[in-house]
């Protein structure tokens, strides 16, 4: 079975993030880049089928030299290969554009039984790149998984979104987006490490992954950002500190502001 | 005028209000032709309250494995609208489904998607907020059809009575090989208190609320003001409240009339998903902590003396009259 985790890397969630003044896309050079932790979940998912059912699993992230430090980080956990998508004409992608590449690179595996992703990304949080990537290949998504079981060409997942809960059956090959609940992530070991140094990464190109195009289908700009403001900071507000009297005080500002 | 199509979120018998929503956001583009995937008979039921929300023409899109698949239904039957009508825009719910129903609609027509919009001018300038807040952006779609999933709450929903067109289309049967089919569902028990994402006040508790039972005070205080309970990250992962509470970065985004935050920190995690609340109330016991500065109003305290004293005084005020 061959199965193929889309992982990216993103800003790290726990430090400032900014957009560029030029452009408006990501600040890369002044963020803190780590792996998606969503995707890290997809990837131990990826993992742990490998060692129950046998599996060679490959990494495939779309991004810039750095994105490299996230394809070996899987390695690292335990993915047998990589695949960096690394194009400079990728600057400012939309998101029919990155699933269309993610799918094109998927395509160059042979033979793939499930594709494995992040429900969201913490960047973007669009949410809807899987389902792209799955339309585009032609196979059911299964999206938003808190439980995944594959057995006998079948995939069954556990959903679970703010509609509620469904269960999803369907034969594979399928595509499955896992959700932070799905698992813990294994922390890579210092012989992965090691080893993931040796795994192969191939890095492709457009003109790889759409040898017969002219790219300017492809890379058509289908949105356009017209301005990015950062948001004012929230002034300094009311602070007091409790002399045994905070509750009641509060009361008669929530009042004031028509909150109660 | 031109359609501008809008997908239909309902549970089979009743529309929900963030299609109403819609139908206000799709007037400014055109005029708003709904679209309804179901199971045989849905249409019919549900075009009434749609036209007295200004739905132009109703188009059935109906089958009796609509329910049974997720989300393929809906990609289909708005593939072919759009073939069919050829539509100034395509307006759906930025719900879990219906951002992946866009996308997809948009991969199959190389169109332009823009996700999360909350506002849409009369040129078709979306805004949306990124980085939990920290941004306003405001983009075009400059090639294609503008496929634009819009965030729950942003329009008010306008009763607007028309007299609604109504036509079928066909949905083709649905490919077994590419679709997940849906084999059982259950709702998430929310019980009386409003669902997160929409509700005007938000309770959430952090690790300061120190367990589980402390979670009571939360929920206490939610109850008096008709609220929410959110839980921070830290809290959720102490095991203190379920995930689906959770709010920030990788949990939910919500932005209240009021924000009260009891025993949260604020780190960057969590204030990526509440800083966009009108109102930010804090109560922390630690003077330092991140989240007093952004607060509108922050008491330095003791949560467990703060809020039963906000409850019950929020209660006496109300009985007082």
């Amino acid at each position: 079975m061959n199965i193929v985790v889309l992982v990216k890397q993103v800003p790290d969630t726990a430090a400032e993030r900014t957009l560029s003044e030029a452009d408006h896309t990501l600040d890369r050079e002044n963020a803190d880049l780590v792996l998606d932790e969503i995707n890290e979940r997809a990837a131990e998912e990826a993992l742990t089928l490998k060692e129950t059912a046998g599996a060679e699993v490959t990494v495939v992230s779309m991004g810039p030299d750095s994105a490299l430090d996230a394809i070996r980080k899987v390695l690292a956990m335990g993915a047998d290969r990589g695949i960096h998508i690394c194009d400079d004409r990728l600057r400012g992608a939309d998101l029919v554009t990155t699933a269309k590449v993610l799918a094109a690179a998927v395509r160059t595996v042979k033979d793939v039984a499930l594709v494995l992703a992040g429900n969201a990304t913490t960047d973007g949080q669009s949410s809807a790149v899987p389902a792209i990537v799955a339309d585009l290949l032609g196979l059911p998504q299964l999206t938003h998984a808190r439980e995944l079981t594959v057995d006998a060409g079948r995939v069954r997942a556990e959903r679970e979104t703010d509609n509620g809960e469904a269960t999803l059956d369907a034969p594979l090959p399928a595509l499955v987006s896992v959700t932070e609940k799905i698992n813990e992530p294994r922390y890579p070991s210092f012989k992965g490490i090691m080893a993931a140094k040796k795994k192969p990464v191939e890095t492709v190109g457009l003109d790889d992954l759409f040898p017969d195009a002219d790219g300017t289908g492809l890379l058509t700009t289908r949105t356009h950002v017209v301005e990015a403001v950062p948001r004012p900071a929230r002034g300094v507000g009311i602070r007091v500190t409790d002399d045994g009297s905070a509750g009641r005080r509060l009361v008669d500002y929530l009042i004031a502001q028509k909150l109660v | 005028m031109p359609d501008v199509l809008v997908l239909v979120d309902h549970d089979g018998a009743r529309v929900h209000k963030s299609t109403y929503e819609l139908l206000t956001g799709a007037r400014r583009l055109g005029d708003p032709a709904a679209v309804v995937v179901g199971t045989p008979g849905t249409a019919a039921r549900l075009k009434d309250p749609l036209a007295r929300h200004g739905a132009t023409s109703v188009y059935a899109a109906e089958s009796p494995e609509a329910d049974e698949f997720l989300s393929t239904p809906a990609v289909d039957a708005l593939e072919i609208a759009v073939r069919e009508v050829s539509p100034a825009a395509v307006l759906v719910s930025a719900t879990t489904d219906g951002k992946e129903v866009a996308g997809r609609l948009a991969a199959r027509l190389d169109a332009g998607l823009l996700v999360d919009a909350v506002d849409v001018d009369p040129a078709g300038v979306a805004t949306q907020v990124v980085f939990g807040g920290s941004y306003t952006v405001r983009s075009q779609v400059t090639h294609g059809l503008p496929v634009i999933a819009v965030r729950p709450g942003s329009f008010e929903p306008e009763e607007r009575p028309v007299n609604a067109g109504e036509r079928q289309l066909a949905l083709p049967p649905v490919g077994r090989a590419a679709s997940a089919r849906i084999t059982a569902r259950r709702a998430v028990l929310a019980g009386d208190r409003p669902e997160l994402t929409g509700a005007t006040v938000v309770v959430s508790g952090g690790r300061g609320v120190g367990g589980a039972d402390g979670f009571k005070v939360v929920e206490e205080l939610a109850d008096v003001l008709g609220g929410a309970v959110g839980a921070s990250r830290a809290a959720v992962d102490a095991g203190y409240y379920p995930h689906q509470y959770q709010v920030g970065q990788t949990g939910k985004s919500v932005s209240p009339q009021l924000y009260i935050a009891l025993g949260i920190s604020g780190a960057i995690q969590h204030l990526a998903g509440m800083q966009t609340s009108k109102t930010i109330v804090a109560v922390n016991k630690d003077p330092e902590a991140p989240i007093l500065d952004l607060a509108d109003y922050a008491v330095v305290g003791d949560l467990f003396a703060v809020a039963p004293q906000l409850a019950r005084e929020v209660a006496a005020r109300r009985e007082a009259g």
